[in-house]
């Protein structure tokens, strides 16, 4: 199986990675290589084996829903792009 | 006394208890010497104003019951620390500033650490040689223009430089295990839950694990006790009881299994790789452990299973770097856009080129093939392992399959790349601890590691074979400080 500049252009777009036609090429010759290298899996018959899923083999803990943190509003927008005092921005969604 | 930067951590705390030296001076020796070593690149961001004011505070009222008693240490950019730029060697986070702490770097300061600044990494931790970075290569201070493994390559080449007395690292499919062996130090990767992953930029949260990277394995032993802990801000982290690993080191191994591989005696290794292990196996015997020849069955498979399981997570976790919230942003007319440019600007061609191969193997009609297929491949990994473990109580192989390379050696070649790590990456994928110590040189006198891999939680036990090996072997790193600046 080998993968299509057309594929890689569709994988890029559900990636929300722009890529131009020269890089595309690029990629296409770099994923078919590693797609070959991995196709070595399908040596083993896996029919009756379960999926690991976790290593940790453990159930997740439930906690109490309790509020830990307070007004960390500034904290959590300090790191934003672009300047605003109560929100994040964004281009305009709605016309 | 010996110069302050090339003690052990175990001789530095021992000095600061004994009131022999202060923090301030550590402090000073430490960052003296990274202003003089720039060519090596291992710094991202420094800490060393803050460093010294801290150094002096601790200096002014010691708390000598710490287990890291004003000791300064620089760590990988890869965890999140509270005020300091933390990029994960990325452009798109390049101005990043967590308002939050990683739990590991949380724990060192609590024992009395103080941040000399944060070192370079492959980009999101993505890469075997550091060449990934943003920040660009890491010069391995074994050799001029030699890469100094990767991902943890800041960190490896900064332990074997004397630029930190000791470091903590991240390792995903072998970023602790390979760049120690690179630079002739001593890196643990740790039992999967071991550490918390809570505030470690993640790159693939089922392998992800923090370890020690140090000089010798005493002072591996001690870091780990400081950074191991439960966490409940880890969903994975595991709740049991962890050793006092340094208290509890000891050399004696008789009677200890030690299981020899016969699947890691790969195609083209080199003899002297052959001959290191060789060498290990008899000094294994020396200091009275059995050793019983193992077989781990599917280890050719592991490679190809974390190509698709590491990915197909890190595809996940990144797609949290849009520019909305924090981070790089590149405008774009509407917001499709902006995430677009922004992902297509900010990410380096490695984690790009990942990004694809996990969105490939988890989009529509390819799942089944691809990363269910991984998954049941990785449970026959780690049945390998159960396995062997029935019969021995330890495995030792080589860490990698060559010494360092010079950099822009294998760059072109993703797959010949990803080939470092096939000694490493199936502890990962099974879960395991597994520790990497100097054991000899090639014959370009670059250094050569024997990976040491334990049962889960059983640390204490491949630390102890450790310090026995590391006994017999009496590596010696010889630097000769090439880089220094005036």
């Amino acid at each position: 199986m080998s993968i299509d500049l057309k594929t890689v252009k569709h994988i890029s777009k559900l990636a929300r990675i722009s890529i131009d036609d020269e890089k595309a090429n690029k990629l296409k010759g770099d994923l078919n290589n590693i797609f070959e290298f991995i196709e070595k899996l399908n040596e083993l018959d896996t029919d009756n084996v379960k999926a690991l899923t976790s290593i940790a083999e453990t159930t997740l803990r439930f906690r109490k829903d309790e509020i830990k943190s307070e007004n960390i509003r500034e904290k959590i927008l300090k790191n934003s792009p672009e300047e605003n005092k109560d929100f994040f921005v964004v281009p305009k969604v709605v016309e | 006394m010996s110069d302050i930067t090339s003690q052990s951590l175990f001789e530095l705390t021992s000095n600061i208890k004994e009131k022999k030296l202060s923090s301030e001076e550590i402090t000073k020796a430490f960052i003296n010497r990274a202003e003089r070593s720039k060519k090596l690149n291992v710094y991202v961001t420094d800490n060393f104003e803050k460093a010294i004011d801290q150094s002096k505070k601790f200096d002014s009222n010691p708390n000598l019951d710490f287990k890291l008693p004003g000791i300064p240490i620089a760590v990988k950019d890869l965890f999140c620390t509270n005020g300091v730029r933390t990029t994960a060697g990325s452009k798109i986070l390049n101005n990043f500033v967590p308002t939050y702490e990683s739990t590991v770097t949380q724990n060192l300061w609590s024992q009395g650490a103080i941040l000399l600044g944060k070192l370079n990494c492959d980009e999101f931790a993505m890469g075997s040689s550091n060449e990934t970075s943003f920040f660009g290569n890491v010069q391995n201070p074994v050799g001029e223009n030699l890469v100094p493994g990767g991902s943890s390559g800041g960190s490896s080449a900064a332990v074997a430089a004397n630029l930190t007395p000791v470091t903590i690292g991240t390792d995903t499919g072998g970023s602790i295990r390979q760049p120690a062996s690179f630079t002739g130090t001593v890196g643990l990767k740790p039992t999967y839950g071991s550490c918390s992953r809570y505030g470690i930029v993640a790159f693939a949260s089922s392998l992800d694990q923090a370890g020690p990277m140090t000089k010798n394995v005493r002072d591996c032993s001690m870091l780990l006790e400081v950074i191991s802990s439960f966490d409940q801000k880890d969903s994975t982290s595991i709740d049991y009881k962890r050793n006092y690993y340094s208290n509890e080191l000891t050399k004696d191994i008789k009677g200890k299994k030690i299981g020899i591989p016969k699947e890691y005696r790969v195609d083209n290794m080199p003899d002297e790789i052959e001959q290191l292990w060789k060498n290990g196996i008899s000094y294994a015997k020396d200091c009275g452990a059995e050793i019983i020849d193992i077989s781990l069955p599917h280890t050719n498979y592991a490679l190809p299973t974390y190509y698709i399981v590491a990915p197909a997570e890190a595809s996940s976790n990144l797609a949290r770097y849009d520019g909305v919230k924090y981070g790089f942003r590149s405008p774009g007319q509407n917001l499709i856009e902006m995430y677009e440019k922004t992902r297509s600007e900010g990410f380096g061609d490695e984690v790009k080129r990942r990004i694809m191969i996990g969105t490939y193997v988890l989009s529509s009609g390819y799942y089944d093939a691809y990363y269910l297929k991984a998954q049941k491949v990785r449970q026959l990994i780690k049945k390998d392992f159960d396995d062997a473990f029935s019969k021995v109580d330890a495995i030792l192989t080589p860490s990698t399959p060559s010494s360092a390379f010079k950099i822009g050696e294998k760059t072109n070649d993703p797959v010949s790349m990803y080939l470092n790590d096939i000694f490493t990456v199936p502890i990962n994928l099974a879960g395991l601890p597994g520790i990497s110590i100097p054991a000899g040189k090639d014959k370009n006198n670059y250094p050569l590691g024997l990976q040491v891999i334990g049962k889960p939680f059983d640390e204490q036990n491949i630390l102890n074979i450790s310090y026995a090996l590391e006994d017999k072997i009496n590596f010696k790193n010889d630097i000769s400080d090439w880089w220094l600046s005036e």
